[in-house]
């Protein structure tokens, strides 16, 4: 098709603000489903998607418009995927930046603002939602109008729920975004924005040609991994997989590569031809580094290979993904796992649990590290039993953190991040009510209970972004924690040097409270190397008998004893010391920043 | 093969079911009742006579209150039990008066244990007994006068409001009556009972209070010259009795694996092998006796594993070692290995023991030793 007719744009907007409804809608309206295929939010594949309501793997639709082809790239819609998100912006040359009429301009929806203006991506700000009784469409334009630096005159009013206004997002799309401006007859180059993988085809890379034509069946290479494969099958979305002979210079469309491994083929690079291919690729491709880190177990010792495979299987369609296995005393045989950030694990966790039945023991998570070695060597350090005890330097990634929140939560906002040792960077007003809250903080602040306490704190009403910015150095130990004195190595946690004392203490007092008493006396302690900075004693048991035991209750009192016993075998290990499985949860969940 | 030793025979009849209790009992009852339920009984030991050694070690009657009994009705059931070298009769203090304490030593009875649980009247009222401290001091002389000189008391300690001190005034006063034999028990809140309802949560909550109890009993006792033969009962040692051997024979047989034959309502039997418990109704009971048959029961067949846990959980309430010979299989070496590292367990020549230590924590221990 003549680039002239072509439009590539995403959707974004802040969670909940309503990009799935209105893909729907434009789906709908261009017929590229009937309304009886109509299910809603089609461009959501995975069941979870669907139900948490968030878009994890980006997708594009082709549409046609009033002669032109509108292609629809759907975007994930969270902060641990920004680079994802980026990718895909990249492939568009505009976006529609939806906000919600009722709850106005939002964390994300900033972030997600100023990733597409850094993309050179002309902005179509949409008001969504309204419908709604409580909409302020005025109040919503205005802001966003203000975000931009727009006419709020131009910005679009919709209710992507009834469809009002939908048309003329799409007149709007024709209208202001410029056509793609690639070199029809230059060598192919075309950016992979996303990738999933099919069963009996192997990966499947979403794509946007931006110069030449790649043709079925063509030797192709991807440039920054050199991969090289045949392309099985070109085609493009409608929303079902359409295969056509060719794509050229600014459509969108798929790859079928045949290739096995997700891993060799990563979003971001770029496909050529193999044979006269391109000389440079498009810039931007980077390779995305897991941030937060927690060993994952089964439950139940035996399931460890079922959940190797689950891994396995779910590191095809996700290569951000790491795993590696690990072996704890405590917990035996499992996986120390990366994750891109906290909702990233979250969805890890629970496709692990609800797609692969498998129930697991999630250590608290932690960051990466980067210590100095003796031989002046960096090393990054995903597991706490790996930090050293005593290290010259070290570092911490840091996050640029954005909170927006009414105006009377400012304090608490403010008081929050002091705790939890942020810098202030900047603050501004969006509108008479809502304050921007800018801070520079460490990540290993925010993986804990970060967002708990921010929600509690602000009675909900804060909404928060974040963009990593880089390592920094750090005051950082390693606490252990000692039980009847055999160290538990799932409890090891790396912790600011201040807060190190105050965390033992917690640490230890919950233990205490958690692991019943014992036929002998258990210590349990707190330590940073050597030096013991918290203790408490967990009283040894002094009876534990059956009061009476005669020949008419002789069945009962046994029945007793053998049910303790098979009790006994279900019980886990914490050094010397048996814990029920509950206890040994409990214990566990303490880890996760001791909430009360 | 030799037959069953040991006979049991249940009498469930009581003038008050106490809140604590979770046997099987019935309130009240007349002459007549007695009557058919003495015939019901003899009857079925009639039915089960095969089974008995041509001489019996023990006779126990338990209930209810064996001594609520029409007394009538009580000497002729004792009369027509097989003779034995223990015979001994549960009593509520009560109920013991000299014509009573006389009927049972010439009947044969030779060992009575006396339901005293507590010297203290507020905690008396709390278990809902009736005898008061001065209706337990008369029934023992009552029962010495008549020519025992086996006799136990049971105590209950552990009971709500019980101070340290009321304990060891209890325990005081029962060595001052100088009792062959003490049975003292921790109070439980059984699921179910009244007691449990009523008291449950103040049980609980003065656990902690109340955990050092069960040594000072031990301590009190041992220091009397008792001999703690078993996790809740003491007898005079025998250098202070004569040489008397007065540890409970029949409870010794339950605690040894000895077979016993039971009889009446909820009356259990374990012989060859095989466990049964007659049906827990009366009515049933009586109906099943007229008819000439056997009550109704519930079987447990008992296979050699169980057995051998048997023999473990039961031989390590005692003080002296349980002998493996046999039931090696029941033992999780792995288990005993580390409770002998704790202190807890020894495996001596004649077979495994429990420390002093380990006797305090006899039930988390036993469990943990079951294979």
């Amino acid at each position: 098709m003549d680039q002239s007719r072509i439009r590539n744009f995403s959707i974004i907007a802040h969670i909940d603000h309503g990009k799935s409804t209105l893909a729907d809608r434009v789906l709908e309206l261009t017929e590229a489903l009937s309304q009886r295929q109509m299910r809603e939010q089609v461009l959501d594949t995975m069941d979870l998607e669907r139900e948490r309501g968030i878009t994890i793997k980006a997708q594009a639709v082709r549409v046609p418009w009033k002669g032109h082809q509108l292609n629809l790239i759907d975007t994930p819609g969270h902060v641990d995927f920004t680079y994802e998100v980026s990718r895909s912006l990249q492939a568009c040359e505009g976006a529609l930046l939806v906000v919600d009429a009722a709850q106005g301009v939002e964390a994300q929806t900033l972030a997600n603002a100023y990733l597409a203006l850094e993309n050179e991506l002309e902005i179509v700000p949409v008001v969504n939602k309204i419908d709604l009784p409580q909409a302020d469409p005025g109040g919503a334009a205005a802001a966003i109008a203000e975000v931009l630096g727009e006419d709020p005159a131009r910005v679009l009013r919709i209710s992507a729920k009834t469809g009002e206004g939908v048309p003329e997002v799409l007149d709007a799309l024709i209208e202001r975004l410029p056509a793609p401006a690639g070199d029809a007859d230059a060598p192919p180059r075309a950016l992979i924005f996303d990738s999933s993988y099919d069963q009996y085809r192997g990966v499947v890379a979403f794509i946007r040609v931006v110069d030449g034509t790649l043709e079925s069946r063509q030797a192709l290479r991807a440039m920054a991994l050199g991969t090289t494969f045949e392309a099985e099958e070109i085609g493009f979305m409608s929303p079902e997989r359409r295969p056509v002979e060719r794509l050229t210079a600014g459509e969108v469309g798929y790859v079928i590569t045949g290739l096995k491994d997700v891993s060799r083929l990563r979003v971001g690079d770029t496909i050529t031809a193999a044979r006269a291919g391109a000389a440079e690729p498009l810039p931007g491709y980077k390779d995305v580094k897991p941030m937060v880190f927690a060993g994952l177990f089964p439950t139940d010792s035996d399931a460890y290979p079922e959940l190797r495979d689950a891994l396995e299987r779910l590191k095809l369609n996700d290569a951000a993904l790491f795993y590696e296995p690990e072996t704890s005393q405590a917990l035996g045989f499992g996986f120390r796992c990366g994750f891109l950030g906290l909702l990233h694990m979250e969805i890890v966790r629970e496709r692990l649990e609800r797609e692969f039945d498998l129930d697991l023991l999630v250590t608290a998570p932690n960051v990466a590290y980067r210590v100095l070695e003796r031989n002046g060597d960096w090393l990054e350090v995903h597991s706490p039993a790996d930090f050293p005890n005593e290290a010259d330097e070290v570092e911490e990634p840091y996050i640029k953190a954005s909170i927006i929140v009414p105006k009377e939560f400012v304090g608490a906002v403010m008081e929050l991040n002091n705790e939890r040792r942020g810098s202030f960077d900047h603050l501004e007003y969006l509108s008479e009510e809502r304050v921007l809250l800018v801070y520079e903080l460490p990540l290993a602040e925010i993986v804990l209970d970060y967002y708990d306490q921010l929600k509690s704190r602000t009675r909900g009403y804060a909404s928060f972004d974040y963009d990593l910015i880089g390592f920094r150095p750090g005051e950082l130990v390693r606490v252990d924690i000692l039980v009847a004195g055999d160290p538990v190595d799932a409890l090891s946690l790396v912790i600011h040097r201040e807060s190190a004392q105050a965390r033992g203490r917690a640490l230890v007092e919950r233990l205490k409270d958690e692991i019943p008493r014992q036929f002998f006396d258990v210590a349990i302690q707190a330590a940073i190397g050597s030096r013991v900075i918290a203790r408490e004693t967990v009283k040894a048991k002094r009876k534990d008998v059956l009061a009476k035991c005669y020949g008419g209750d002789i069945t009962r009192k046994r029945k007793l004893l053998e049910r303790q016993k098979a009790g006994k075998r279900r019980m886990k290990q914490l050094g010397a010391v048996e814990l029920p499985q509950e206890a040994f949860l409990a214990v566990l969940n303490i880890g996760d920043g001791g909430k009360k | 093969m030799s037959g069953v030793r040991h006979l049991y025979v249940h009498l469930p009849f009581c003038a008050h079911r106490c809140g604590y209790c979770d046997f099987v009992t019935l309130v009240g009852g007349d002459r007549e009742l007695h009557a058919r339920y003495v015939d019901a009984l003899l009857a079925e030991l009639e039915l089960e006579r095969g089974l008995l050694d041509d001489e019996l070690e023990t006779v126990f009657l338990g209930g209810g209150t064996p001594t609520f009994m029409a007394p009538g009705e009580l000497a002729r059931l004792l009369a027509a039990l097989p003779p034995a070298g223990e015979v001994t009769v549960e009593a509520n203090p009560e109920t013991v008066t000299p014509e009573l304490a006389r009927l049972l030593s010439r009947n044969g009875v030779n060992r009575v244990s006396i339901g005293a649980q507590s010297f203290h009247m507020p905690l008396l009222d709390v278990l809902e007994r009736r005898a008061g401290p001065e209706d337990v001091r008369r029934a023992f002389h009552h029962l010495r006068d008549a020519g025992l000189d086996n006799l136990s008391l049971d105590l209950l300690y552990g009971i709500p409001g019980q101070s340290p001190s009321d304990l060891e005034r209890d325990l005081e006063e029962a060595l001052a009556l100088g009792p062959e034999h003490l049975s003292c028990y921790e109070l439980e809140a059984k699921p179910g009972t009244r007691f449990a309802h009523t008291h449950g949560d103040e049980l609980a909550r003065q656990s902690e209070a109340m955990e050092g109890y069960f040594e000072r009993v031990v301590a009190v006792l041992t220091a009397a010259g008792y001999r703690w033969y078993e996790t809740a009962n003491f007898c005079r040692r025998p250098e202070l009795a004569g040489g008397r051997d007065l540890r409970a024979r029949h409870n010794l047989g339950y605690w040894l694996g000895h077979d016993y034959l039971g009889l009446g309502i909820g009356a259990v039997s374990t012989v060859a092998g095989r466990r049964w418990r007659n049906a827990p109704k009366l009515a049933a009971y009586l109906g099943a006796s007229a008819q000439g048959e056997r009550p109704a029961r519930e079987v447990e067949p008992l296979d050699e594993i169980v057995r051998g846990r048997e023999r473990l959980l039961l031989g390590l309430r005692l003080d002296e070692p349980v002998p493996l010979a046999g039931i090696e299989s029941a033992l999780d070496p792995v288990a005993l290995a580390r409770l002998e590292r704790l202190g807890l367990a020894e495996r001596v020549e004649a077979g495994l023991t429990l420390t002093e230590r380990g006797r305090f924590l006899g039930g988390g221990v036993t469990a943990e030793l079951l294979a």
